[in-house]
């Protein structure tokens, strides 16, 4: 047991936790009493102190800083890789260096928090099924969707992309792993302890914090404990986003093998390199936020009360200039999954590549520029709606680019309607119409009828269903056979996409309805107007809920015993797909060097990369252009 | 490429049958997007205005949708990979700089238009009203709305707001705690409250009737209950009304004509819509009127050793004294001016009887 303690692990993990609470509760007593507040004792205040530190104890304790506190003291640090590659499952649930297994374990973790995140939506339906009080008093139906969309954002689609490009970004540059193993590994376990913080927010007194995943100040700021959970939680998801964005920012401009220039990276890579720009320069804004409420809760600092020269609008200002940047945080990895998927499924090179990734550079660009058109209503200086109202219209022009150049690609392809092309094309329709919604609500005079109403909640599910959810499906069928060695089943595949794809329309068309006709969002009770199509939409969610679990058994079962499916089922020219499935436990013998784009379908002997074939693995059972660099 | 015939060059034909299924289906889906009733009643000056910009968003809209659509289902119709075909690639085309320039000023096309009539349209919905134009100090409150119409002769309060027909009004919107927003969707407009400034717009109702006042902004517990309502009446009508809330002593309004002999129970469980009073059992659980809500205390039990005047103050002024576990600033306190001092007394009386087991 004694052994068991001392090595990084969960026993460890356990034993620095209980200690962290223990040193938090003699920090808060001791310091009060040294200043003889009264009591001595304060529950509360041991709460907050725990929340920011018990987490580092925790992942003292599993392992994250071992190595660096080891390197940092003096003493021999040896890198004989222990920590690197999973030779057992249990290896997935150790601190690990590996970029293959971190990726793994990030995909895991956040579809497990999109399961949770899911049946708080069931809930939410279930309550607004009819008029008047269903299941939950309207406490904890506040507190039941504040939790489905924090869960959902900053457990989900957040980190589920960084998941997937974890796993395939350093395959598809030809490097070894990410540039900073360590701080990978770091960032991935701050996950679990963000979303466990959030989910634990439902036994704080008082109820889970519900003022919405926005938490507008003041009432974030007299919420009961449990806000404090989402205020310190999202500090740990954030830094866990930064650390990741900057992991690969330094993995994509530094590692990248010999011969790939920027303009031959697939555009996953770009569409990844973007996103890294945007968390890294947006996130510490949530941050603020955030511990300016923290702040303003634990110690009485006003920036948000009035009465003693605090600015409410601030809040929001600081908020959204972090969280509109988000959306595009959790669409542009999207983006760069459905390019590759088009190009490689339809056999022809992504139409307009350097329009594609230039109008990605053009989002992040303009992403900075248009925060306030959350505030239209705010209160704000009336003047700022007119210049924020353009600069989110513009967007929709390289938005535009991008959707017409896929549909460009598809064009005169060689088209497989497999599960992951299904999700591909149906995102594209999609979100074609979360895009125009949204030009809808950048217009003032509308926006003014229909912000905080239903109409902005079918445009964000439009957005990040439609758009976010289609993609990070399309990404997962399409790189599971690489992940698993494995292939999933095709057919469950096709009837969870037709299901899904049916009735997510169901669910969230009406709600642009019901929207303008006046119903407000976040309600747990509504005008007896409203009540038929709200049956509808609850009814249509459950099956759309029901949907993914044909998902998860597919996974599950496919993972476990789904016919082996070679290095490279999809006849693929990018250089993950030129390694075993899964890849070797380094990635290459040799580094590849980088010849030539990386969708030349169709062009005779073209090639993308050059790697020198380790013996033992055979050659890919489908053989087209790929077959030349073999 | 080999020569399946499938794969053969898009011809003139094919062109002129997708421009028509595009203007087809583009022409049915504004017809159907128009046809829907998306709007509540116009109520305001304002709300033709926004439901003729809505139109002139769908009819640009909807064809986007149609064409991406269209131009998707006929690649995946018209060049699906068939049997025998699995080697096959596609042609290597790179791009087109003519094609990319087109879809690049299209969109930008489009949109400077829609901007422009936007925020032209935006300059005439905030037109500052005129001098001596009516105002209505718009106060929120958790959960509840109040208003104070300023008169020559002092300003009137009222629990429910009035408004004369074909007058142009000034809403100054203030909150006492949390952030709210004042929306009524008949006039297309709203704003939120914010504590510690005061928000503004202006319209001219032009509609006769009853329509919904709705909290937008989402403020606590009570916010799926904060709805009120706005009562749009003819000149002669506001005046006599006017006049009868100012007579009313000091500020309370009367209860959309409340009988002497208050039902306790009935303002308990439902509240008094009409004046934004809260349903007390919305948050509260009494065993008498069947109510469960755990939002606030258990009356049942925290009641024990309260006699109706401690009853009575608790009501009136709910953040004196907070039970353990619970937060300040929760419960309204605005039940001073939403009930008149008949119903207070009455579900005082109620609540009394029900936790002590008399009458």
């Amino acid at each position: 047991m004694a052994a068991k303690i001392r090595q990084p692990g969960w026993y460890r993990a356990l034993a620095f936790s209980i200690l962290g609470v223990l040193v938090c509760l003699g920090l808060s007593t001791g310091l009060r009493a040294a200043f003889s507040v009264d009591p001595v004792y304060d529950g509360t205040s041991v709460l907050q102190i725990s929340l920011l530190m018990v987490p580092l104890f925790f992942l003292g304790g599993i392992g994250c800083f071992d190595y660096w506190l080891r390197w940092a003291s003096g003493r021999t640090v040896v890198d004989d890789h222990a920590d690197h590659g999973a030779k057992s499952w249990r290896d997935y649930f150790k601190v690990n260096t590996d970029h293959k297994v971190i990726g793994i374990q990030y995909i895991c973790v956040s579809f497990f928090f999109m399961f949770i995140g899911g049946l708080m939506a069931m809930l939410v339906r279930a309550e607004l099924a009819s008029p008047g009080r269903q299941f939950v008093d309207p406490n904890t139906y506040n507190g039941v969707f504040s939790i489905h969309a924090t869960l959902l954002i900053f457990l989900f689609v957040i980190p589920v992309f960084a998941g997937i490009a974890n796993y395939v970004l350093p395959l598809m540059i030809g490097a070894p792993d990410m540039a900073f193993p360590r701080l990978n590994a770091l960032s991935f376990w701050m996950l679990p302890v963000a979303g466990t913080m959030m989910l634990l927010s439902f036994l704080a007194p008082g109820g889970s914090f519900a003022a919405g995943w926005t938490a507008y100040a003041p009432l974030s700021v007299d919420a009961p404990i449990g806000q404090a959970f989402f205020t310190i939680a999202v500090q740990f998801a954030g830094a866990s986003s930064i650390a990741t964005a900057l992991n690969f920012l330094v993995t994509i401009i530094t590692m990248r093998a010999p011969g790939m220039t920027f303009f031959r990276m697939p555009l996953l890579v770009w569409a990844n390199f973007s996103t890294s720009l945007l968390v890294v320069i947006a996130t510490p804004f949530i941050a603020a936020s955030q511990f300016m409420v923290l702040l303003d809760r634990a110690l009485g600092f006003n920036f948000f009360n009035p009465a003693n020269g605090g600015d409410i609008l601030m809040y929001q200002h600081v908020f959204w200039f972090y969280s509109h940047p988000a959306v595009y945080i959790m669409l542009l990895p999207g983006f760069g999954i459905i390019s590759e998927v088009l190009a490689t499924r339809a056999r022809k090179p992504v139409f307009g590549y350097r329009m594609m990734a230039f109008s990605l550079l053009a989002i992040v660009l303009l992403g900075f520029t248009v925060w306030a058109h959350h505030m239209f209503v705010s209160g704000m200086s009336d003047w700022i709606r007119i210049p924020m109202m353009i600069t989110t219209a513009i967007i929709a022009i390289p938005t535009g680019i991008k959707i017409f150049s896929w549909v460009a690609t598809l064009w005169r392809g060689v088209i497989k309607m497999d599960t992951p092309m299904l999700w591909a094309v149906g995102f594209i329709s999609m979100f074609t119409l979360g895009g125009i919604s949204g030009v809808m609500l950048a217009m003032v005079p509308l926006d003014i009828h229909v912000s905080d109403t239903y109409f902005i909640v079918a445009h964000i599910h439009y957005v990040l269903f439609g758009g976010s959810m289609f993609t990070i499906m399309a990404g997962i069928y399409f790189w599971f056979p690489k992940m698993t060695g494995r292939m999933y089943n095709e057919r469950l595949g096709k009837i969870h996409f037709w299901l899904t794809f049916v009735f997510f329309n169901v669910t969230f068309a009406p709600m642009h309805l019901i929207g303008v006709q006046g119903m407000p969002r976040r309600v747990s009770d509504y005008a007896d107007q409203f009540a038929t199509w709200n049956m509808i939409i609850s009814i249509s969610s459950f099956i759309l809920g029901f949907a993914s679990l044909i998902f998860l058994y597919n996974m599950i079962v496919s993972w476990r015993s789904g016919p082996k499916a070679g290095s490279n089922p999809w006849n693929s020219l990018t250089i993950e797909w030129q390694v075993s499935s899964p890849p070797p436990i380094f990635n290459f013998d040799s580094i590849p060097s980088v010849v030539g784009g990386p969708y030349e379908y169709g062009v005779p002997g073209a090639v993308h990369a050059i790697l020198d074939q380790p013996a033992e693995t055979p050659v890919a059972a489908g053989v087209g252009a790929a077959s030349e660099e073999n | 490429m080999t020569g399946q015939s499938h794969r053969g060059a898009v011809t003139a034909k094919n062109w002129i049958a997708l421009l028509a299924i595009i203007v087809v289906a583009s022409a049915i889906g504004i017809a159907f997007m128009l046809a829907l009733n998306w709007f509540p009643e116009q109520g305001s000056n304002v709300a033709p205005m926004i439901d003729t910009f809505w139109d002139v968003l769908v009819i640009v809209s909807v064809p986007i949708f149609v064409a991406v659509t269209t131009m998707l289902l006929f690649s995946v119709w018209r060049w699906r990979q068939k049997p025998g075909e699995e080697d096959l690639d596609g042609p290597p085309i790179h791009g087109s700089t003519k094609l990319e320039v087109i879809w690049t000023i299209i969109p930008t096309i489009v949109i400077a238009a829609l901007t422009t009539y936007a925020a032209i349209l935006l300059v005439d919905i905030q037109a500052a009203p005129a001098k001596g134009t009516r105002v209505v100090n718009v106060n929120g409150v958790q959960f509840a709305w109040d208003f104070e119409t300023e008169t020559p002769a002092g300003p009137v309060k009222s629990g429910r707001l009035y408004l004369p027909i074909n007058e142009p009004v000034k809403f100054n919107v203030r909150s006492k705690d949390v952030i709210h927003d004042f929306w009524v969707p008949a006039f297309r407009l709203k704003v939120d409250a914010v504590p510690g400034i005061t928000t503004t717009y202006n319209l001219t109702p032009t509609k006769l009737g009853t329509f919904d006042v709705v909290c937008a902004e989402l403020c606590g517990l009570g916010h799926a209950y904060m709805r009120q309502t706005v009562t749009v009446l003819t000149a002669e009508r506001y005046a006599t009304v006017m006049a009868g809330l100012a007579r009313a002593s000091g500020a309370k309004p009367p209860a959309g004509g409340a009988a002497a002999d208050v039902a306790g129970e009935k303002l308990f469980v439902s509240g008094n819509p009409a004046t934004g009073a809260t349903a007390c059992g919305a948050c509260h659980a009494l065993k008498a009127a069947g109510t469960t809500a755990a939002t606030g205390p258990n009356l049942d039990e925290m009641l024990t050793k309260d006699d109706a005047a401690a009853i009575m103050e608790m009501i009136v002024d709910p953040n004196k004294e907070i039970v353990p576990g619970y937060s300040k600033g929760i419960m309204p306190a605005n039940y001073a001016t939403t009930l008149t001092k008949a119903e207070l007394a009455a579900l005082v009386k109620y609540i009394d009887q029900s936790v002590h087991g008399k009458g």
